[in-house]
């Protein structure tokens, strides 16, 4: 296994399909005739407590996978709903110990309720807590593993050594704008799942879902990448099974953001049995 | 180094040089959305091949002469050095190119390499203005849209430059979210350059960012080095002990900082904004305070807390009011070849009154900055030292700040023109045609 670079591991497509890992829930769903879906909040939104809730109400409602963004400063991948979510959840104190502690939470919740848990990070964060220190931590608290909106797998050595020493997913993303090298570095540089974005953009509901994404999610195959999860810009369950027709995933974040804010818990649950029904039957 | 020329025989004001990146020892690189890459990339061939290109180089030195009005003068400055225990001062005078600091050096060599790449459309960050001016300047110069990125305090702050990008045709977008600073502005137009990069150059205004920008950038400043280096050797002789330049994302320091790095001699000092003084924790001077990190992009010294996240900098002047700097600048000071100290804001403003009373020169605050330490070096060197100090801008911009700190206008006019400011801003002033 490499140390250095994503372009010369060995790890990608072995994956490790612990318990806990969100590869598991993704085949379960593509056995089940269906894409999986990939539901987004920011740890600590709108505030510890009631971000574990809101994401356990999720679970129950259809969500398949946990994407718990660790709120960041400078969010540059994204738009002003999560960035305004982010920023709610930092004034709320919200440290790293706390995100830790979240994902500790959900992945000891009820069967029904409980999912595999992603944390998805900007690599600022994750360098200053000690790159080998998170994966230890984040393994123990039962996370799946670690997306990265602006780590390139080319500047991973690091992560690539401790996410093997800890067995956990490591997700990169590919955007309509990568060549075909790197779609295939990219590839065999994730395990577990590699992130499709959609569109060239930030995050945020969209009226439509970027053509290129199919495209893209047949180029990653083509790459190499054993399953791909498609984000940016899904909000509606129409859009889910447009998308989950040639997805494996289908990640949600803006509008379940938005659901919470504006509507709270039961909001939030309309928005996810309604991506749910979906993607029910995507890919049967 | 024997530098090369234009065939009438001049030196040539560009030349590409020294480490091209993307790491500068464990300083550097890209930390960036996958998005971006392929930008990156392209910007980094596209350089690569204009900087091998000599009709790149001609045009570009064309412009420096006959549109910045390169060379820069060389001005010594006796009665403010009588403060500076009596060592020789020289000021590079970059206040003196056209629109007003050295910003222009780097963009007009952006805006030509986005014209190389097909591209109808610039976006730049600024925090002072003086970046957004420049780069606003070249885009009308090349025909190009442009769109500036700056934080709302800023605009507040800078007024006047808002007002001067808008005349200029370039489109302002004040950036409210975060602290509604600089670095707010350097996401937003991230932002904007991963949603349009198809047909969007980002003009990044110092040297920071993912590679290629601060070998880049740093390249099209190493002219302020090049000429100062021969006209300090021309005017006294001999190289000067110390170089002195304000550092906030580093530019101006590392244009002239460089024609040095080979000459063991010289003293290498940039002066980082300590706002009200860095054990205050309100000051932006990431390499004396701050930690090594990631931001922007690159992993350089960063303000931050224990969480990585980047805390607020505080500084009087709005361009240095940043909590990172070029990783370049990082690793200078961690191999001991550059050193960094901080200047408060009540330093630097003692700098700036002391250079308008002394040589009727108003510099930008940022280089007060850089005078300041200028000011205390020189008390160490003693008469016998020669101090070359980059004078990035000029302080036309500054008046309103300066004439509150030193009281020299009533509050009430100020509060009054602020108000007029307020009730009439410049999109519906009448009469100008614009």
């Amino acid at each position: 296994m490499s140390t250095t670079t994503g372009t010369t591991t060995t790890a990608g497509t072995a994956t490790t399909t612990t318990g806990r890992a969100s590869a598991t829930a993704i085949d379960a769903a593509r056995a089940a005739g269906r894409s999986a879906l990939v539901g987004y909040l920011p740890a600590g939104f709108p505030d510890r407590a009631g971000c574990v809730d809101a994401l356990r109400a999720s679970v129950a409602a259809g969500l398949d996978v946990i994407e718990l963004g660790l709120p960041y400063s400078d969010p540059v991948m994204d738009g002003p709903v999560i960035q305004a979510a982010a920023e709610t959840s930092l004034r709320g104190g919200t440290r790293i110990r706390h995100v830790l502690e979240s994902v500790e939470q959900l992945t000891s919740a009820p069967d029904g309720e409980r999912a595999p848990v992603l944390v998805m990070s900007y690599w600022a964060p994750v360098l200053r807590y000690g790159v080998e220190a998170f994966a230890r931590d984040l393994a123990s608290a039962g996370g799946a593993g670690l997306i990265t909106p602006d780590l390139v797998p080319d500047e991973a050595g690091e992560w690539l050594a401790a996410s093997d020493a800890h067995h956990l997913e490591r997700v990169f993303l590919v955007a309509p704008s990568s060549t075909p090298a790197r779609l295939a570095s990219t590839a065999a540089a994730c395990r577990g799942w590699t992130y499709a974005a959609s569109t060239m953009g930030v995050t945020g509901a969209r009226a439509s879902v970027g053509a290129a994404a199919e495209g893209l999610v047949a180029a990653s195959r083509a790459a190499g990448a054993e399953r791909v999860c498609v984000g940016l810009g899904v909000s509606t369950g129409e859009q889910a099974a447009e998308v989950g027709a040639y997805a494996d995933g289908v990640i949600v974040g803006s509008a379940l953001v938005r659901a919470l804010s504006e509507e709270g818990v039961p909001g939030l649950e309309r928005v996810v049995r309604d991506l749910a029904a979906g993607v029910a039957g995507s890919r049967a | 180094m024997s530098a090369p020329t234009t065939p009438g025989g001049e030196q040539l004001l560009f030349e590409r040089f020294g480490d091209r990146g993307p790491y500068f020892g464990e300083f550097g690189g890209r930390f960036v959305p996958e998005a971006l890459i392929a930008a990156l990339d392209q910007l980094d061939e596209e350089y690569s091949r204009a900087a091998a290109d000599p009709t790149f180089a001609a045009e570009l030195d064309r412009l420096q002469r006959e549109y910045t009005g390169r060379p820069s003068i060389l001005t010594e400055v006796p009665r403010f050095a009588e403060h500076a225990g009596g060592a020789r001062v020289l000021l590079k005078r970059e206040d003196l190119n056209h629109t007003g600091s050295h910003k222009i050096n780097n963009v007009l060599g952006q805006a030509l390499l986005t014209k190389r790449m097909g591209k109808k459309r610039v976006i730049a960050e600024t925090g002072a203005g003086q970046h957004g001016v420049a780069t606003a300047t070249a885009a009308a110069l090349m025909g190009l849209e442009c769109v500036v990125y700056m934080g709302e305090v800023d605009t507040r702050r800078q007024a006047l430059n808002v007002a001067r990008m808008r005349l200029l045709g370039a489109e302002v977008v004040p950036v409210s979210n975060g602290t509604a600073t600089l670095k707010d502005a350097l996401n937003e137009a991230f932002r904007d350059w991963v949603a349009h990069v198809d047909d969007t150059h980002y003009v990044l205004g110092t040297v920071a960012g993912p590679h290629p920008f601060p070998a880049m950038v740093r390249d099209f400043h190493r002219t302020i080095g090049v000429e100062a280096r021969a006209q300090v050797l021309q005017r006294v002789g001999r190289l000067p002990d110390l170089v002195a330049a304000c550092v906030g994302g580093g530019s101006n320091a590392i244009g002239i900082f460089h024609a040095f790095l080979d000459d063991p001699q010289v003293q290498l000092l940039g002066l980082e904004a300590a706002g009200d003084g860095v054990e205050t924790g309100r000051h932006a001077a990431s390499i004396t305070g701050g930690v090594s990190g990631v931001l922007h992009g690159a992993r350089s010294m960063i303000l931050q807390d224990e969480d990585g996240q980047t805390l607020d900098s505080h500084s009087i002047s709005a361009g240095l009011d940043y909590p990172g700097v070029g990783p370049e600048h990082a690793y200078l000071a961690s191999i001991g070849r550059a050193r960094y100290e901080p200047v408060t804001d009540a330093e630097a403003m003692e700098a700036f009154g002391l250079l308008c009373r002394t040589e009727g020169i108003i510099p930008a605050i940022e280089s007060a900055h850089a005078l300041a330490g200028a000011l205390r070096a020189g008390r160490e060197l003693g008469p016998d030292g020669v101090v070359l100090v980059n004078l990035s801008g000029r302080g036309d911009k500054d008046v309103d700040t300066a004439a509150r700190w030193f009281g020299l206008v009533s509050d009430a006019d100020l509060v009054a023109s602020e108000a007029e400011r307020v009730a009439a801003p410049v999109e519906d002033s009448e009469g100008n045609g614009w």
